[in-house]
């Protein structure tokens, strides 16, 4: 299938659909930008810009001075995030190998009971989840850990955490990926008189790193943009995330469009430069089924 | 002792390995999704805890009759919203992979980035910037649409009851579909090139190729798209509740907007339980319909 060999007009056409729906798919984030970095006030203007006309940062200025908590929100986004993170690229790929190679009684009867709650949405969770941890106190904003009197982790954002935990996509993820490997190197190891843990963490784990690359993009991307979750368990704006704080803006600042669009803007660069860093892996990571979007 | 001593020697390693897993998936899924079925059934108040209610399905029956049957509505404008959606996004990704397939590798991954970038943003960021394309007076949809001369009194996007939905669903439209272009364009790279090459000695064009090999080829691929496109488009909320946070005389509620609403504004647990388990109905027949519908004709 070469394209080359397509008469002129129709590899014109080809190239108009397909820079059209760049055009029509970036076209939003770069207008959130641009709106973001000129200098717009509380009075509406006239007609959308579509170039930053003066360039300015003053809209991120006076973000950053109104909306007190941004940066605290931004410190928990990243917390609640990393954790999460962490806690599945360990121990999904440490139950993906059991699942994947290793026979043991019960073994299908779990794996089958996981499955069967992949179809679940989330939203039959909320009711009970809430609760429990309400009645748990983790909707009380105490502070829970704190490095020379800068707040890490309040007891409120544990509300987000312990549930985070529970996802079980990254399992099925590495169980598949792990089933592809050849058995012969762990079999050798033992042989070797490698301990069980040594074989999962000197045979197993070099060779899943593709795999983890993957998931914890995948499970950042997705703690980072979490949204109704956050929203309902989240009380005060100090232990907001990004997410629900930016999402308040709207209403704390109705009209002041340049502090909107400068939380908005601000909120999802992140997310566009760690994109643009980790690219490769972030389309593999959709071709190993690991996200929808 | 013996048997016990060799087991855990045997399978110790095996259930240590599984333990994080097993523990969070029961403490904060397993067990979450049952109780959430009890208190379907029931009436919850932190101050009593849960009580039983007469019937016992009442609140199967309230999840449809509260506030006058806002969340029959609410049940269509999903499904409106789920067939727009999913039809557009699985037809543009399909297309947009076919294009992108015969280019060399690098303009490949040029483009794929370019249509992936917006799905790594926050819901939430994309609805809000919706929300002000919409704009009345100074957004950008009227703005271009007057330069363009199509409309000459500003449209009232999202503050009209009667087009807001219409507004919801062309944003969603207009995004372009990430995981589908993925996905169909690895499917597509899969395909032998032999099968191609058979087809052109018999003289076939690229539509007759792409008509008789390819789309064939992708079939499980399709499947899987639609399947998760459709649960996606059941469980909108972000960006409803971003780009019309009120809600326009109830024109934008979807299935989850009302759970959020029965459950987290008015406090009816009984309700929203029972209207989550509506959407997870729903969910279910959806997949088990359309993986049906696959295995009934697969021809490979």
């Amino acid at each position: 299938m070469r394209i080359t060999s397509r008469p002129l007009i129709q590899r014109i056409l080809v190239w108009l659909v397909l820079l059209g729906a760049a055009l029509i798919s970036l076209f939003p984030m770069y207008w959130l930008f641009v709106m973001a970095l000129t200098p717009i006030g509380t009075i509406p203007p006239s007609e959308p810009y579509l170039v930053p006309s003066p360039f300015s940062f003053s809209n991120i200025a006076r973000l950053l001075t109104s909306a007190k908590d941004y940066g605290r929100w931004a410190v928990n986004s990243i917390v609640i995030a990393v954790v999460v993170t962490l806690w599945h690229t360990i121990f999904d790929t440490m139950s993906g190998y059991a699942f994947a190679k290793r026979d043991f009684p019960g073994r299908n009867v779990l794996f089958g009971l996981i499955l069967s709650t992949l179809m679940i949405p989330a939203q039959v969770t909320l009711v009970p989840t809430y609760v429990v941890t309400r009645q748990l106190g983790l909707l009380e904003s105490d502070p829970l850990i704190s490095i020379n009197g800068f707040q890490l982790l309040s007891v409120n954002s544990l509300a987000v955490i312990l549930p985070g935990l529970a996802a079980v996509f990254g399992v099925f993820l590495m169980r598949q990926y792990i089933q592809t490997l050849p058995s012969e190197l762990e079999d050798a190891a033992r042989i070797d008189g490698c301990s069980e843990l040594q074989v999962f963490t000197n045979i197993i784990l070099p060779l899943c790193v593709p795999a983890v690359a993957a998931l914890s993009i995948f499970s950042f991307v997705r703690n980072w943009n979490d949204f109704l979750w956050p929203l309902i368990v989240l009380r005060k704006s100090i232990n907001y995330t990004l997410t629900v704080g930016v999402a308040g803006l709207q209403g704390e600042f109705s009209t002041d469009y340049g502090i909107i669009f400068a939380g908005a803007a601000l909120a999802a660069l992140p997310m566009i430069i760690f994109f643009l860093m980790f690219q490769r892996y972030f389309i593999e990571g959709v071709r190993m089924g690991a996200l929808k979007g | 002792m013996k048997p016990i001593s060799k087991f855990i020697r045997q399978h110790g390693w095996s259930y240590l390995f599984i333990l994080p897993t097993i523990a969070t998936f029961s403490i904060f899924i397993l067990l979450p999704v049952l109780s959430s079925l009890v208190m379907s059934f029931g009436k919850y108040t932190f101050r009593d805890g849960l009580v039983p209610i007469t019937p016992f399905y009442k609140n199967y029956v309230d999840a449809f009759t509260t506030q006058s049957g806002v969340f029959v509505g609410a049940i269509k404008n999903t499904l409106i919203y789920s067939i727009f959606t999913v039809t557009t996004n699985i037809f543009v990704g399909l297309i947009l992979a076919s294009l992108i397939q015969p280019l060399g590798k690098r303009l490949q991954n040029v483009f794929r980035a370019a249509y992936y970038l917006p799905a790594v943003t926050s819901a939430v960021v994309i609805g809000m910037t919706w929300r002000y394309i919409y704009n009345g007076q100074w957004g950008l949809a009227n703005f271009v649409l007057t330069k363009l001369g199509l409309i000459t009194e500003p449209i009232r996007w999202i503050s009209d009851p009667d087009i807001a939905l219409g507004s919801v669903i062309l944003s969603a439209m207009l995004t372009v579909p990430a995981t589908a272009v993925v996905l169909f364009s690895a499917a597509m790279g899969a395909i032998p090139n032999e099968y191609y090459e058979a087809a052109e000695l018999d003289g076939a064009g690229p539509i007759r190729k792409w008509w008789n090999i390819t789309l064939p080829l992708i079939k499980s691929v399709t499947l899987y798209l639609v399947v998760l496109y459709t649960i996606a488009s059941f469980e909108v909320f972000e960006r409803i509740y971003t780009m019309i946070p009120s809600g326009v005389a109830n024109a934008t509620e979807t299935i989850v907007t009302q759970v959020y609403q029965q459950g987290f504004v008015q406090f009816n647990y009984g309700v929203a339980a029972a209207q989550a388990f509506v959407l997870f109905v729903m969910i279910a027949s959806v997949a088990v319909i359309q993986f049906r519908s696959l295995r009934s004709d697969v021809q490979y």
